[in-house]
């Protein structure tokens, strides 16, 4: 089936960092709505669908994503939809009600800001409410259990979790507005104490507050928007069972079923940006997706140097879709997961012209 | 549901109809720099809110941003002490945990000089007498009670001025 | 370019009430499997599944599309999540709507639902913000005050509120499904009863309610495919939701402008140019009495003042000229997340002509409403009998 061409023209996002504490999340979104309106050279009145994607559980405040919404200044009245989901979810949506013809321009904004609360007790709130909730298990906890997992059946060693930490932080040197960077040694890393063991702390994403925004532009109007737009050539989601004994956690099916319904595999990728909150969870996807050594993984850190829950799969899209506007790459292909150990996955492939 | 029998051991016994898990997360809320300007205000008494550079209206409590214009609002403007009741309700649902007497008055309140109405409580007047368009004036704790919370204005009260006409605040009605 | 016809076939309801005994899984799963069996479908002939509710406090439960992928028969498939305000049932369907219509998928499956008796609800609303004015009432005390504002502009009487609350109760005694079946409720007893947020009676509001609709969409083929088995389908005739801010200087939150543009955008989707005429019945958002001849004006069934003198005369009775809120409405039902679809439910049921005791005779064209925070969100769609 033909699909309309969609393409993200224009992306933004925050200096991320542990904790914004003087600003609220309006605040923290308006600069940068600005910058990516900017960036794509319009006004608000251009925009014909706004999305976002953030949690109601982060900000500890139900319906958070009323207020929050200001920050675009909705008025006239606007078509516009929330997901409670991850950004990329929300570009998800945009791109369908894209295909429909009546929405050329759409913006898309996601943001998360952990400090508030507790993020690890947090997330244990996403779990089955009468079986694993009540036991508080911790999202760091229930990834320990996927590492070993995945230790245990020989997929991956230590070694390669610590080598995917340290190439994190190197590509986040050249990354502004990355909250970890620099250079770090794999023997040092693996001296470090155990932190939910089998994981150390470099295996796990930082706590983040940050946001990001994303323009999305079809057919002519992306070419008007955007010199070199990223083409949205295919986009699918899916989930997998939440118990997680039915599944098998040393891989991720539902990457690999997005990935086939995404057309990934007709040519090879130049970059992956991944969303991978723990190192071996960037081995996993790899696999997945049977990545080859040659392609350039997580070029901006990845989450495991900026991890703003809600935002950093967005992230991910616009890090992918930056380089292919600059001329960098001609085909990426940008990840966002949800849910424990990588129980819902979305795949993006962007190309250039 | 479909009908689930159970093994002739747990016959007799009582179904479980539902569980109680308590949840208790903490967390440490920013109000942003917006409503901190504000609410330091709050704690010399004095109401100040912010008007927007596009659209020009004043609005209070200030959130950093214009809903309208989705532009920061940093132009402060000190607002009267007194207001007009724009519209209101009578509560008879005892909400706040017995704290009120029921029926108390939650109403708008459109303090002098801004263009938005505030929520706050009416009191020191019999609750059947509160109308649209009264006049009314903040009613703040004892200064050393005083914080940096809008709860520092006890109530609202009617300060003896005439009605306000309905076309001076029907914008908000 | 796709855009595809969308036709809905099945669709499922629980029996709404101050408690289900089912678990969060069970009462979704209990809709969705209703809604396959009115499609004649089963779990493995959905391509994807799209749910909403809103907020995930209501429950306790974050983000629990995660949790409920099993008993939704989600494993591998797509599996979105919809969260918008009170409109978020509106809003989850529209977005399942546009899977089809986009040509993505040909059969999905959206649920909406919330168990109110899972948790607190009151408690969940009203998580204080030391930096924000106090709320002083909940959501009666918020919307009272734009209820007294309509009562001075439009002048109407006061028992109009009455009037509604009396025809949405005894309409609920035709709906199996409804929560409140008040058979000795009578106009004296609705005035009688105490006054809670002043103009606001207790027999004007909306109760609290466990519950979940699910609906079965798919595209012409499978619509004409029904069809032709005699299980007829509704047509997605238009669909559009809008927004403005919460609060802001000088909005109009009786006649927001939000809801007049999503109204008559929805309405030139489905060429309709005079609503009052071209629709057979409305299913709208109320979960306060007053808000009938607020929306009446809102949605452009009569000049703007006029909404109560509809009531007065009846049209908005079951056997009136508009029937409106022939289920009952949110007035004998508020399952929250779910309240929403079910008037999209409804107006689907209406022209497919399976409302039963509660059925307009010949409803061809139906109009599904609902809204959410302060007035300010908006979702609708216009459903007909006849092939777009």
């Amino acid at each position: 089936m033909k699909m309309r061409d969609v393409a993200i023209v224009s992306f933004a996002q925050t200096h991320h960092e542990r904790a914004t504490r003087e600003l609220n999340e309006v605040e923290m979104l308006m600069p940068i709505l600005s910058e990516a309106l900017a960036g794509a050279g319009i006004g608000k009145d251009r925009v014909d669908f706004v999305c976002s994607g953030s949690s109601d559980y982060l900000a500890g405040q139900p319906f958070s994503f009323v207020v929050t919404l200001d920050a675009f200044g909705p008025w006239p009245p606007i078509s516009e939809s929330h997901v409670d989901m991850d950004g990329a979810w929300a570009v998800y949506e945009a791109w369908v009600k894209m295909q429909l013809g009546k929405v050329d321009v759409a913006l898309i904004y996601a943001y998360g800001k952990s400090s508030p609360g507790d993020i690890r007790r947090v997330l244990s709130r996403q779990l089955d409410p009468y079986y694993l909730g009540p036991l508080w298990v911790d999202s760091v906890a229930l990834a320990a259990l996927q590492a070993r997992a995945g230790l245990d059946a020989g997929a991956f060693s230590v070694e390669d979790m610590a080598r995917v930490a340290a190439a994190s932080r190197h590509n986040a040197m050249s990354n502004p507005y990355a909250q970890l960077s620099g250079e770090v040694d794999v023997a040092d890393l693996l001296a470090e104490a155990d932190f939910v063991a089998p994981l150390h702390k470099h295996d796990c994403a930082p706590v983040t507050d940050g946001a990001a925004v994303v323009v999305l532009a079809a057919g002519g109007a992306a070419r008007e928007l955007c010199d070199r737009p990223a083409w949205i050539r295919g986009i699918d989601h899916r989930i997998e069972p939440h118990a997680l004994g039915a599944r098998d956690l040393t891989t991720s099916v539902s990457t690999r079923l997005a990935a086939e319904h995404a057309g990934l595999g007709a040519k090879p990728v130049d970059v992956a940006e991944l969303h991978a909150p723990f190192t071996h969870q960037e081995l996993i996807l790899r696999r997945a997706l049977g990545l080859d050594e040659d392609v350039s993984v997580n070029p901006s850190g990845g989450a495991l140097c900026a991890n703003p829950v809600m935002a950093a799969g967005l992230i991910r899209m616009g890090e992918a879709a930056r380089r292919i506007s600059s001329g960098k790459a001609d085909r990426a292909v940008a990840h966002a997961t949800s849910g424990p150990c990588l129980q819902q996955n979305l795949l993006c492939v962007l190309e250039g012209d | 549901m479909t009908d689930i029998s159970l093994p002739e051991r747990l016959r007799g016994a009582e179904p479980v109809r539902s569980i109680r898990t308590f949840a208790r997360l903490e967390y440490a809320y920013t109000p942003g720099r917006a409503a901190s300007r504000f609410l330091n205000q709050v704690t010399n008494k004095r109401l100040v809110g912010q008007r927007c550079p596009v659209c020009e209206k004043v609005y209070v409590p200030p959130r950093g941003s214009c809903p309208t214009d989705g532009v920061p609002t940093e132009d402060e403007v000190e607002l009267g002490q007194s207001g007009t009741i724009v519209s209101f309700c009578v509560v008879n649902v005892p909400f706040m945990a017995n704290l009120m007497e029921i029926p108390y008055v939650g109403a708008l309140i459109q303090l002098d000089g801004a263009d938005i109405p505030i929520m706050h409580l009416i009191q020191e007047v019999p609750y059947d007498q509160v109308h649209m368009g009264m006049r009314v004036e903040a009613v703040w704790l004892p200064d050393d009670e005083i914080g940096p919370t809008l709860e520092s204005i006890v109530h609202f009260r009617p300060n003896g001025e005439p009605d306000a006409p309905y076309e001076s605040y029907k914008d908000n009605a | 370019m796709a855009s595809e016809r969308v036709a809905i076939v099945g669709i499922g309801q629980t029996e709404h009430r101050a408690t289900n005994d089912g678990s969060i899984a069970g009462v979704v799963r209990q809709a969705a499997s209703r809604a396959l069996e009115d499609a004649r479908m089963d779990w493995a002939d959905i391509d994807a599944v799209v749910i909403g509710k809103a907020p995930d406090f209501f429950e306790g439960v974050m983000m629990p599309e995660l949790y409920l992928a099993d008993a939704l028969g989600a494993v591998g498939k797509p599996m979105f999540r919809v969260h918008t305000a009170g409109s978020v049932g509106g809003s989850t369907a529209l977005v399942a709507q546009d899977l089809v219509a986009a040509g993505l998928h040909e059969r999905v499956l959206t649920v909406a639902f919330e168990k109110q008796s899972e948790s607190e609800a009151m408690w969940a609303l009203s998580v204080a913000m030391p930096f924000q004015p106090p709320m002083h009432a909940g959501a009666g005390g918020y919307f009272a005050p734009h209820i007294r504002s309509y009562i001075r502009r439009s002048g109407a009487p006061d028992h109009i509120g009455i009037l509604v609350a009396l025809k949405d109760r005894l309409n609920a005694l035709k709906n199996p499904c409804a929560h409140l079946h008040e058979a000795d409720i009578t106009f004296d007893s609705v005035r009688d009863s105490i006054m809670l947020w002043d103009p606001i009676r207790f027999s004007e509001t909306c109760p609290s309610s466990d519950g979940a609709c699910a609906m079965v969409l798919t595209n012409e083929r499978g619509g004409d495919a029904a069809a032709a088995e005699g299980r007829a389908p509704a047509w997605v005739k238009g669909t559009a939701f809008r927004s403005e801010p919460t609060m802001f200087a000088g909005r109009d939150q009786v006649n927001p402008r939000g809801g007049q543009e999503c109204a008559a955008d929805v309405y030139k989707q489905a060429g309709i140019d005079d609503p009052r005429a071209d629709i057979d019945c409305v299913e709208m958002y109320v979960p306060f009495s007053w808000f009938e001849p607020m929306w009446l004006e809102n949605l452009h069934f009569c000049p703007e003042g006029e909404g109560w003198k509809m009531v007065e005369d009846g049209v908005t009775q079951l056997d009136g000229d508009l029937p409106v809120d022939m289920s009952g409405g949110v007035l004998s039902s508020n399952p929250i997340g779910a309240s929403g679809m079910l008037r999209f439910a409804e107006a689907a049921m209406q022209v497919r002509g399976q409302a039963g005791d509660h059925q307009v005779p010949d409803a061809r064209t139906a109009l599904g409403h609902a809204y959410g925070g302060g007035s300010q969100f908006f979702a609708m769609w216009i459903v007909g009998a006849q092939k777009p």
